[in-house]
């Protein structure tokens, strides 16, 4: 019934069911989504409003948007350190992360999802398991480990023991099991052994899961701090993230330096993320739901 | 060149999964070039029975040979046999003239051979025009197309075929499997086609072997399944109407009664079954003219018309007789009645069935001692 059209003294929730509610409910979610949409994105506003301010107006009470913004702030920042070796280092470290966990995570998931050998259950049960133990337990092991191989502050030291993702197996396996086993068994018909069968057949078609695990990979990488902080000493071997945390000295803090590196170091994701959406999306999906 | 044809053959091979047994010491010569159908319902085994030819299951027990040689222990690819999967199981990422050449290419075949193959069975399939489509811009019957090339272009000794025209409509069943047949013809190939649908193996299988819970029940032509089964299951599942069944049970006398039919059977039998089927009954209106159906001039019994079925060159006209039996005949269409009209029925003696307590087959029924008409 029309609103206008209502008679008198009648209630409102004796219209026709769900009316006044489906008119609501879009105008309301739109409204939580945009709150929480801005509850995440004030952090990033905030690194690049400071990132545009001088050192004293950081913490003057005046508000926090820049009076002028000072966009030399960036080229001063990125000169203050040798960011353009940090920012190669990042690039070689995350890609060559993201090279070993596709190898990795590929081979393995589709060995969980598909070869039968004794106790892979078990096994897998237990590469699960370790996804409960916490970052910071293993880096003392990690660090002990490169130390004895004399691989403190190298690349092989930096990105080895980042090579499996456990994260990434699993992912890789949820996404084998989904594929029709007919298509494998039509390969080994055809002639192609395990191998030819993974990387002709299995594998193409992993490719959507592939894409999402490089994605998730290389934002982990790339934004690491407490690995590479631990597994490099030289400027040279140094990472972005840790130039960036180097402006945080124990006497001295250069919060629009560290923010304007801090914007610079996010804008290569955030491109990334704006192209390959649907990936984050698939991903979360794999690893949520089956 | 098309490479001599292969037999395969079964020797007491098993297949368990877990608990389960899924075939069980099964025996099955296909003899070279022979078009052999193996039916059976849905989880009869006889999908597992031709992946376990094909290579993809291992036997638990016994031995598979292609051709003279022992197989168990051969790998798919290296068995000389090509399959044709229900869903097609085409690769999704390749195009069309990349599935028919892929298992060219894992064989390392020189490119120039595998372009000559592809394009010879294309033209053969008719599938030049779309060779450089996927799987995905295809309708059912190309893709069905392009999976009997990817079968048919590496020349196999043996082709399997796994239920693929299940998934086409009515129409174009009937027509690939006539192009099948045709294909066979052309190609002399040993073939093993497995189905649920028993008319596709009666008018398909040079000879037709029936499965029922992990066992092949009985291996035979066409018309010694449909005229001579083995026992109750095979009379039963092949055939469309289903045979026509009556129980009997001994007397005291030691003869068979069911219904009006009473019989003196050749060796002393607690039950049995008498089967005949639709095509083995006429009918006639009862009334004061019973013989104006030549067909019937010698009523057996009597019987309600329930419903019919008029499909224009023939009716099939339900009954509700003789006794607690609903049997269905297979009238011309000039046998003229109607539903609720009392009908005599005449039994062809000589073409029913007996079966025996375990279902097995006796051989066709005796001729009643008395008949016990209007029972």
């Amino acid at each position: 019934m029309r609103r206008g059209t209502r008679a008198m003294g009648e209630r409102t929730w004796s219209m026709p069911n769900g009316t006044r509610a489906a008119r609501m409910l879009p105008a309301l979610s739109t409204a939580v989504l945009l709150g929480a949409c801005l509850v995440m994105a004030a952090p990033f506003l905030w690194m690049a409003a400071t990132s545009l301010m001088g050192q004293l107006e950081v913490f003057s009470s005046r508000g926090i948007l820049p009076a002028a913004p000072l966009w030399s702030n960036y080229p001063e920042a990125l000169t203050a350190q040798p960011f353009r070796r940090y920012f190669l280092n990042s690039l070689i470290f995350s890609v060559a992360v993201v090279a070993g966990q596709i190898v990795t995570a590929t081979t393995a998931g589709y060995a969980f999802a598909r070869i039968d050998f004794p106790g892979r259950q078990k096994v897998f049960m237990l590469f699960l398991a370790t996804m409960m133990v916490p970052v910071v337990i293993v880096l003392i092991p990690r660090f002990l480990l490169i130390d004895a191989l004399g691989w403190i502050d190298t690349y092989q030291g930096l990105i080895s023991t980042e090579l499996v993702s456990v994260w990434g197996i699993f992912l890789m396996r949820q996404y084998f099991r989904t594929l029709p086993r007919e298509l494998e068994d039509a390969a080994r018909v055809d002639g192609a052994g395990p191998f030819r069968v993974f990387l002709g057949v299995a594998l193409p078609l992993a490719k959507p899961a592939v894409a999402t695990l490089a994605l998730f990979a290389f934002i982990d990488a790339w934004k690491n701090l407490l690995w590479p902080l631990l597994a490099t000493r030289s400027m040279e071997m140094r990472v972005v993230e840790v130039g960036i945390a180097a402006f945080h000295s124990t006497y001295e803090i250069n919060w629009p330096y560290q923010m304007a590196a801090g914007v610079v170091a996010v804008l290569p994701i955030a491109l990334l993320f704006l192209f390959t959406q649907r990936y984050f999306v698939r991903g979360i999906q794999l690893e949520g739901i089956r | 060149m098309t490479p001599a044809p292969r037999g395969v053959t079964l020797r007491g091979v098993e297949k368990r999964f877990g608990a389960v047994t899924a075939v069980a010491a099964a025996d099955l010569e296909v003899r070279p070039g022979e078009l052999m159908a193996l039916v059976g319902p849905s989880g009869c085994g006889k999908s597992t029975l031709l992946r376990l030819i094909a290579g993809l299951e291992e036997p638990d027990g016994g031995e598979v040979l292609i051709g003279e040689r022992p197989v168990n222990d051969v790998a798919p690819g290296d068995r000389d046999v090509a399959m044709v999967f229900q869903s097609y199981a085409l690769y999704p990422h390749m195009t069309v003239a990349g599935n028919l050449g892929f298992g060219l290419r894992v064989r390392g075949t020189n490119r120039a051979e595998i372009e000559e193959r592809v394009d010879r069975t294309a033209r053969v399939l008719g599938l030049q025009d779309l060779l450089s489509r996927r799987p995905g811009q295809l309708s059912g019957g190309q893709q069905q197309r392009v999976a009997l090339g990817r079968a048919m272009v590496r020349d196999p000794g043996v082709f399997l075929f796994d239920e693929p025209l299940s998934n086409l409509d009515a129409g174009l069943r009937l027509r690939t499997r006539d192009e099948i047949a045709a294909l066979h013809r052309r190609l002399g190939t040993t073939m093993i086609f497995v189905t649920h649908d028993q008319t596709e193996a009666l008018s398909l299988g040079q000879r037709v072997a029936v499965m029922d819970q992990g066992r092949i029940l009985q291996v035979g032509t066409p018309d010694a399944i449909y005229r001579q089964p083995a026992n109750l299951f095979v009379a039963t599942f092949v055939g469309s109407p289903p045979i026509n069944r009556l129980r009997l049970s001994r007397e005291a006398d030691g003869s068979l009664t069911g219904g009006p039919f009473r019989f003196a059977p050749e060796r002393p039998l607690d039950a049995a079954t008498l089967a005949v089927r639709p095509e083995d009954l006429a009918i006639a209106p009862q009334g004061p003219q019973p013989d104006i159906t030549p067909a019937v001039r010698q009523p057996d019994s009597t019987a309600t018309v329930l419903r019919i079925e008029a499909l224009g060159s023939e009716q099939r006209v339900h009954l509700d007789g003789p006794a607690d039996a609903a049997w269905v005949v297979r009238a011309s269409p000039s046998v003229r009645v109607s539903p609720g009209d009392p009908v005599h029925i005449s039994v062809a003696w000589e073409r029913t069935h007996l079966f025996g307590p375990d279902g097995s087959r006796m051989g066709p029924a005796p001729r009643p001692i008395h008949l016990l008409r209007d029972t």
